[in-house]
């Protein structure tokens, strides 16, 4: 059976249709990815970029900011997304670096279209990104080849798989070492765990044999 | 105490190759070389072991850190034969010591009595390649006892009044229930099917040198860092390596069988790590490299006397390819199950394993289970409810909300053999090495897709009657990634009509065996490992009295 992996597919795709290989042999540079970008959302003012310019870092912190928002909760900015892409860019996804290049001044130009008065995605109100992020709805959901849809919506895509990525990947094996996202979504940090796991098997008895179960009932 | 590791010269001539060390190969060169032969085995992927694994999913799921390379193995799909083959990633198996069984869900069902005689039972279906085995469930029943024992399967004998005869119960208790089994379990009984706790090639109790499960949570995809999953790297390959006969040759890529002045094999041919060729002397060749990657070495293989391929006078290397049918329905439920914590799968039901052609309208049968499967960025990217935005605030919220709250029901069925589905190589791409890529061919029969959305159906009503708070399903499609790999080199009496006998020696070539998913005859019911493993320690045995008397090489 294939779906499972399919879905899994539809990961790889994501990845290796948009982007890079992601070479194994660049494991640790994602590991230090992780703790760059921890280190760097403790002290943003003095942290020096390795692929992003001052002026895209503030644009795609603005846009991850908007997929994964700050609300009650922490998001995709409290976990430093925008270092860890960074640092992913300059080094084991270095070959995802066009789409964010070329793919960012298209992305500007669509919010220069929306909004004639903003050339840039992080000078508009909260509502009005909500409203620039809504031009790529309908693309996502009509196609899974997000690539053939040209580059502003290309870029859109990698990037919120990029901050999914570095919002959820094991904090303790590369991902963002606070284990913001870990957190948010319910998923203990430990990778090691006793029974009972959850509400529903708490309170079960045990395994009881059916009644009647030499019935061989057939469809 | 590691046992010294034999070095074998090439041009020494050893008992055995065996070409892969998956589910089969890893249990073929334990079995050989406990039976006293000299083995080499040569695996084109790397020997990783328990510290190289990770719970890092870019690493594993995206860098490909324990499968085939798209890039290096670049691979193609078409429908039917008539087209032409675009470049698509086309199937996914593990490329490193230990093979598939190292990433694998682990879900080991034995096949049962129907499947070696569904053609007897139910007659001829038009245009498909539907046909008996040569072996029974009797015949392979010993060895499905075997596996369970010796390579470690959990589970409880007879809790399932559908389950096959079995000599012996099994050696362990069935791992814990998961809040997805209890749910199950609950509304399947309240539907009158009869679910019981999912027999599982994972470890609910410690067996020297490997511990028991650890509910980790990342276990599909992912290699296991405790030993508890029974792949062939933390069971088979080690039993081999301390008869102190046995070397595994990692990084070994087989790419032509070499055959003598007299037609039989002479060893194998395979690029090392720097991309020498080297030729490995042997008596006999044992090939195990999967149902995709084994027929492909025996087209590339051609020669004067096997120009369509070696071993394939018969036409059907690659052919008769099954991926067997399913589908997936899931379920968000009120309180936390926390299903990521565990193993995938605790209770199953085979109560439509057999279903009544002229009841449902279709040919086939299937299994059902209860499972989470999905790491973090996984579930974030694919398995919030259809609708639910991909960004923003709710996004967020439904991350927040359904991670813990999720379970999916997959079904499981049957594929039926259809001479056009198949692996073959590709006309114009080429690997990393310079050789023909493989190309997948396939379409699936109109009552398989009618087979998956009969079972999601069913899941959608177990989810129903279990009161999910939100349940949804896919609409079965037909298939172009291929994940098992069954029936390219089938097994069969009759040399015009099959590729291997009995004893998994092919039907052209004395010295030659294959054994892997490509011997399969028929699909099952989605879960095939467990029945390839039991074909595994048979082969072993077919081949050992056949070496005894002589037989290979006489």
């Amino acid at each position: 059976m294939t779906i499972d992996l399919q879905r899994r597919d539809f990961l790889l795709r994501s990845f290796s249709g948009l982007t890079a290989v992601w070479v194994s042999a660049h494991w640790p540079a994602l590991l230090s990815a992780s703790s760059h970008g921890c280190r760097a959302a403790q002290s943003p003012a003095s942290h020096k970029f390795e692929f992003f310019t001052a002026d895209e870092a503030k644009e795609v912190d603005a846009i991850a900011a908007r997929i994964i928002p700050t609300d009650e909760t922490p998001g995709a900015r409290d976990a430093g997304v925008v270092y860890f892409i960074d640092r992913a860019l300059a080094t084991f996804a270095s070959d995802n670096q066009k789409d964010y290049r070329e793919g960012l001044p298209k992305f500007q130009a669509r919010t220069h279209e929306l909004f004639p008065a903003l050339s840039r995605f992080s000078e508009a109100t909260p509502e009005q990104q909500d409203q620039i992020l809504h031009t790529f709805d309908a693309a996502q959901q009509a196609t899974d080849r997000p690539q053939i849809l040209g580059a502003a919506q290309g870029f859109f895509d990698t990037l919120r798989l990029h901050t999914v990525t570095a919002f959820l990947l094991d904090p303790d094996t590369g991902g963002d070492p606070t284990g913001i996202g870990w957190k948010l979504i319910g998923r203990e940090r430990q990778h090691a765990f006793q029974p009972p796991f959850g509400y529903y098997d708490k309170d079960y008895p045990g395994w009881q044999p059916p009644s009647g179960a030499a019935d061989k009932t057939k469809s | 105490m590691m046992t010294e590791q034999p070095k074998y010269k090439t041009s020494e001539e050893v008992d055995f190759v065996v070409v892969g060390s998956g589910a089969a190969g890893g249990i073929i060169a334990k079995e050989l070389s406990e039976h006293g032969f000299r083995v080499v085995v040569l695996e084109q992927g790397p020997y990783l072991t328990e510290a190289d694994f990770t719970h890092n999913e870019v690493k594993v799921l995206t860098e490909d850190l324990l499968t085939n390379h798209p890039k290096l193995q670049p691979t193609t799909f078409r429908k039917t034969p008539d087209e032409k083959a675009k470049k698509q990633r086309a199937l996914v198996y593990g490329r490193l010591v230990g093979g598939t069984s190292v990433h694998f869900t682990a879900n080991f069902w034995r096949f049962h009595e129907i499947d070696f005689v569904e053609r007897s039972k139910i007659g001829p279906i038009a245009g498909t390649g539907l046909t008996d085995w040569p072996i029974t469930y009797a015949d392979l029943e010993p060895y499905y006892t075997k596996v369970e024992w010796e390579i470690g399967v959990s589970g409880l004998a007879g809790a399932s009044p559908f389950d096959p005869p079995r000599s012996k119960p099994y050696p362990m208790p069935p791992l814990p229930v998961k809040g997805s089994g209890v749910i199950f379990e609950q509304a399947a009984r309240k539907l009158g099917w009869h679910p019981f706790p999912a027999p599982m090639a994972i470890l609910s109790q410690p067996r020297p040198g490997r511990s028991a499960c650890m509910n980790c949570g990342f276990c599909l995809a992912f290699g296991c860092e405790v030993g508890a999953k029974s792949s062939s790297l933390a069971t088979a390959v080690r039993m081999a390596e301390k008869t102190g006969r046995c070397e595994i040759r990692p990084n070994s890529y087989v790419h032509r069988i070499e055959l003598d002045g007299n037609g039989k094999a002479a060893g194998a041919v395979y690029f090392d790590e720097k991309r020498n060729v080297h030729l490995q002397k042997a008596k006999a060749v044992v090939v195990c490299a999967n149902g995709a990657e084994t027929p492909r070495l025996l087209l590339l293989s051609a020669n004067k006397q096997f120009p369509n391929g070696l071993a394939n006078s018969s036409g059907l290397v690659g052919k008769y390819l099954m991926l067997n049918s399913g589908g997936i329905s899931m379920g968000v439920f009120d309180e936390p199950l926390n299903d990521y914590k565990g193993f995938a799968v605790s209770r199953i039901f085979h109560d439509f394993y057999e279903l009544d052609a002229q009841k449902v309208g279709f040919y086939g049968g299937g299994g059902m289970d209860a499972r989470f499967d999905l790491t973090p960025i996984a579930f974030a990217m694919g398995s919030l409810p259809p609708g639910t935005p991909r960004w923003g605030k709710e996004y967020k919220a439904a991350l927040a909300r359904n991670f813990t709250r999720t379970m999916e029901i997959y079904g499981h069925g049957t594929s039926l053999p259809l001479e056009t589905n198949s692996f073959s190589l590709d006309p114009d791409v080429k690997d990393a090495w310079g050789l023909p890529a493989l190309r997948l061919t396939y379409k699936d029969h109109p009552d398989d897709i009618k087979l998956s959305n009969w079972l999601n159906a069913r899941g959608m009503e177990l989810l129903e009657a279990a009161g999910a708070k939100q349940k949804w399903s896919f609409p079965a499609q037909e298939q172009q990634f291929a994940v098992h790999l069954l029936g390219t080199c089938r097994m069969g009496n009759d040399a015009k009509t099959s590729v291997i006998n009995s004893d998994h020696r092919t039907h052209d070539v004395k010295n030659l065996f294959l054994c892997d998913g490509s011997s399969l005859v028929t699909s099952g019911r989605g879960q095939p490992t467990m029945t390839i493993e039991a074909l595994a320690f048979r082969a072993a045995d077919r081949i050992r009295d056949l070496a005894n008397r002589g037989e290979i090489n006489g």
